[in-house]
């Protein structure tokens, strides 16, 4: 098999020129579409029969739960593809998007001790799903810790790349949670095949802050991986050109 | 593919299958320690322990709400449409306590098969709508019911 254009894809350089030239765009569509998601949820959808006003917490939560595990997917793949090709912006890509993906975990169980403890009675409960989000947390701090830990660049990618890989385990766990065990926390409503059990403004509102939350994460990732680039290549004449050396 | 690359697709595909496949099994094994609370019929049928501190879930009985006039005191009916338990509570109910809801409950079974609860947390569903909507569905499950008689 012919894995040259693998290749070609995978150099800094060529991430650094496309992703300068993508920025801006990712960032107008995740400012209008989160602006649109606010106005719906926060203004224009309607009230929930039971929660009141406080069903729009879940325009934030949601969003966040949904980042908080797509980018840990995004961090084990580009881990994996790292370790096993020896590619280094697949590394660099595995180390940006861990920060990110803390932060939106640790969103997703902030807006969600708000939410319990109106709606549920309390703040915590140590059930299935709130565990496992938990251990998320935990996985993405570790990454970041180990990844500290050692002085060789080459030897804390591989290291941190494999806990990274490890924990991919608990992502299913999360999703499923719910499912295969008695939860205080509620199933998927819109995750499921059937029609979405929710109103279609709320829906609306919904699908517009997941998209934005995304892309917005998308942003932040690629500043981190720019960032990642400039410094790990900071040797080469083409980095020397582009910040003016 | 080169061996080298191969060899370490085949490490990392068989760390992730290995480890998943031994947490899979840990989680089986650990099951009912997973759960968060017990069901009714798990209390009918024994499974559910009497003496410890255990949690307890399932809907409120419509009707069998019954308060206290003078104190905080409260005693419903819980049940997962198979069984039924009694629960005596002392306290204050969550926002979303009311006749049909699901709840979990922490707290002591007792030998006559009552259930004293010390925490009582509301559950909430998948399912989210508009009062309007929510008063229409309530209006036609009345109608429903109130047509069949006459059948």
């Amino acid at each position: 098999m012919n894995w040259q254009w693998f290749h070609r894809l995978s150099s800094p350089k060529w991430f650094y020129q496309i992703s300068g030239r993508w920025l801006p765009w990712i960032w107008i569509l995740s400012l209008v579409l989160m602006a649109a998601g606010l106005y719906q949820g926060l203004y224009n959808s309607v009230v929930d029969y039971q929660q009141g006003n406080t069903v729009r917490i879940m325009y934030l939560h949601v969003p966040a739960a949904f980042a908080s595990m797509m980018f840990y997917v995004i961090m084990a793949v580009a881990a994996a593809i790292g370790y096993i090709w020896r590619i280094k912006l697949a590394h660099m890509a595995a180390v940006s998007a861990a920060p990110v993906g803390a932060a939106m975990t640790f969103l997703a169980l902030l807006t969600g001790a708000l939410w319990g403890k109106p709606m549920w009675g309390t703040w915590w409960v140590w059930d299935a799903r709130l565990t496992s989000e938990l251990i998320l947390l935990f996985l993405y701090l570790g990454f970041m810790a180990l990844h500290q830990a050692f002085e060789d660049r080459e030897v804390a990618d591989r290291a941190a790349g494999v806990l990274a890989m490890v924990g991919i385990v608990n992502v299913p766990i999360i999703h499923y949670s719910v499912e295969w065990w008695n939860t205080l926390h509620q199933g998927a409503t819109i995750s499921k095949f059937e029609k979405p059990s929710l109103d279609p403004s709320m829906l609306i509102a919904l699908l517009l802050m997941i998209f934005a939350v995304i892309l917005f994460c998308t942003a932040i990732m690629m500043y981190r991986m720019r960032n990642e680039v400039l410094s790990r290549e900071h040797s080469k004449s083409w980095v020397k050109e582009v910040i003016g050396l | 593919m080169k061996p080298l690359r191969k060899r370490r697709l085949i490490f990392v595909i068989s760390i992730v299958v290995g480890l998943g496949a031994a947490i899979g099994l840990g989680l089986y094994a650990m099951q009912q320690n997973i759960n968060l609370f017990y069901s009714p019929q798990e209390v009918a049928t024994g499974k559910a322990p009497v003496g410890p501190l255990i949690r307890l879930g399932g809907l409120v009985v419509a009707g069998s709400v019954k308060r206290d006039a003078e104190s905080l005191q409260v005693s419903f009916d819980l049940t997962d449409n198979a069984e039924k338990v009694t629960v005596s509570y002392n306290g204050i109910l969550p926002d979303l306590f009311r006749e049909g809801q699901g709840i979990v409950t922490m707290g002591k079974l007792q030998e006559d098969g009552q259930f004293v609860a010390e925490e009582v947390l509301a559950k909430h569903d998948e399912n989210y709508m508009s009062p309007e909507v929510a008063e229409a569905i309530k209006k036609a499950e009345a109608e429903a019911k109130a047509r069949k008689p006459k059948e």
